[in-house]
């Protein structure tokens, strides 16, 4: 197989574009990628500096690599879920990368700001871990890009993410989750920061290949309590109609950006308050964070 | 080598790694396929002497 551009040796077959790459036009069609994202969506300009949310795995640090390259300024956070020997291992990854690359890096610990972490969260709300755990991130990363000064936080969240929460989403039919899906969502509030997605018009294949050709040293082992969560059956589901008909996760996710989501904009009308204990926004009284950390306080 | 967990499995080689991921009934789609420090696509082919690593691609959970 041939690169489509220069006819050399193909590493990679991308069969939703017709196209196969070598190497150094891979890394090229990436970041053209990731600059239409930046671009269609205005997800921030050049002299804003962006916190980027680092896990350790390929889709951030492929993230945090493309924007330190295309010569943003950055500030990597690593929030520290305190799961076993996976977050020791993600944080070392994360510290080694932005070592290696004289970059900021900040490092915030759940059991710090929950009270304790993820593996007794999960034990605690006796829900998903996945749950107290994506609340958490989300709230985290609010706060520190708001203590940083910093006006927007971009994740790693590529197509195959976002294809699959949209699945999700439309199979219970939570029309009020639609609106809020999209790659840029805006700040509503002076205490919320604008979230932006520069990933997501990219394949989690797409992005692994990325890691791979940078040699960026990312954690290839899943998260250990990934194994069941129903987004990865969404994931497995999109992954068999993307094999029998090549574009159909782009196709469904696109579709619904460029001609659905508008459509369920006008349904969310929500009142913004700020939290009476933390001062974060909530739309009732006291923020689920801060419910989540009181119930783990009553119990731990 | 396939990952997740790590494991070794012998396949009959001199094949396309297509024929080996039909095999293994692994979709194209959810790995990056690896020959020593580079990857390959599909339609390559492996010897029988070769080893050739499946890396899943995929992450999850709620992020």
């Amino acid at each position: 197989m041939k690169c489509r551009k220069c006819g050399d040796r193909a590493i990679l077959e991308l069969r939703r574009h017709n196209a196969a790459f070598c190497a150094p036009d891979f890394v090229e069609f990436f970041r053209n990628q990731v600059r239409e994202a930046i671009r269609r969506y205005r997800m921030f300009e050049r002299d804003e500096q962006v916190l980027v949310a680092v896990s350790g795995g390929k889709d951030s640090l492929a993230l945090w690599d493309v924007l330190i390259d295309e010569g943003y300024r950055t500030t990597g956070l690593y929030l520290d879920l305190g799961i076993f020997d996976y977050s020791v291992e993600s944080r070392a990854k994360c510290e080694a990368f932005a070592a290696a690359r004289g970059v900021p890096l900040l490092v915030r610990r759940v059991a710090d700001e929950v009270g304790a972490p993820v593996p007794v969260i999960k034990q605690v709300t006796r829900r998903p871990p996945c749950s107290g755990c994506g609340l958490s991130k989300r709230y985290l990363m609010n706060r520190v890009a708001l203590d940083e000064g910093l006006p927007v936080v971009a994740t790693g969240h590529n197509l195959d993410d976002e294809a699959a929460t949209l699945f999700g989403s439309v199979m219970h039919w939570r029309t009020e989750a639609l609106p809020r899906q999209s790659p840029a969502l805006p700040s509503t509030h002076p205490k919320l920061v604008r979230r932006v997605k520069p990933l997501f018009r990219l394949s989690e294949r797409e992005t692994a290949a990325y890691a791979f050709v940078r040699k960026i040293d990312y954690i290839v082992e899943e998260c250990p309590f990934a194994v069941g969560a129903t987004s990865i059956a969404h994931k497995e589901t999109l992954n068999r109609m993307e094999d029998a008909s090549p574009g159909a996760k782009h196709n469904f996710l696109f579709g619904f950006l460029d001609r659905a989501r508008a459509a369920f904009e006008q349904v969310e009308n929500v009142t913004l308050n700020e939290c009476v204990r933390c001062g974060q926004v909530t739309t009732g009284t006291l923020c689920a964070f801060c419910k989540l950390a009181d119930q783990v306080k009553r119990s731990v | 080598m396939l990952r997740n967990p790590k494991r070794e499995v012998e396949v009959a080689g001199n094949r396309r790694v297509k024929d080996v991921l039909r095999e293994l009934e692994i979709l194209p789609e959810t790995v990056l396929v690896i020959r020593g420090d580079e990857l390959i696509t599909a339609d390559q082919v492996v010897s029988d002497t070769e080893t050739i690593e499946l890396r899943p691609v995929m992450s999850g959970g709620a992020r």
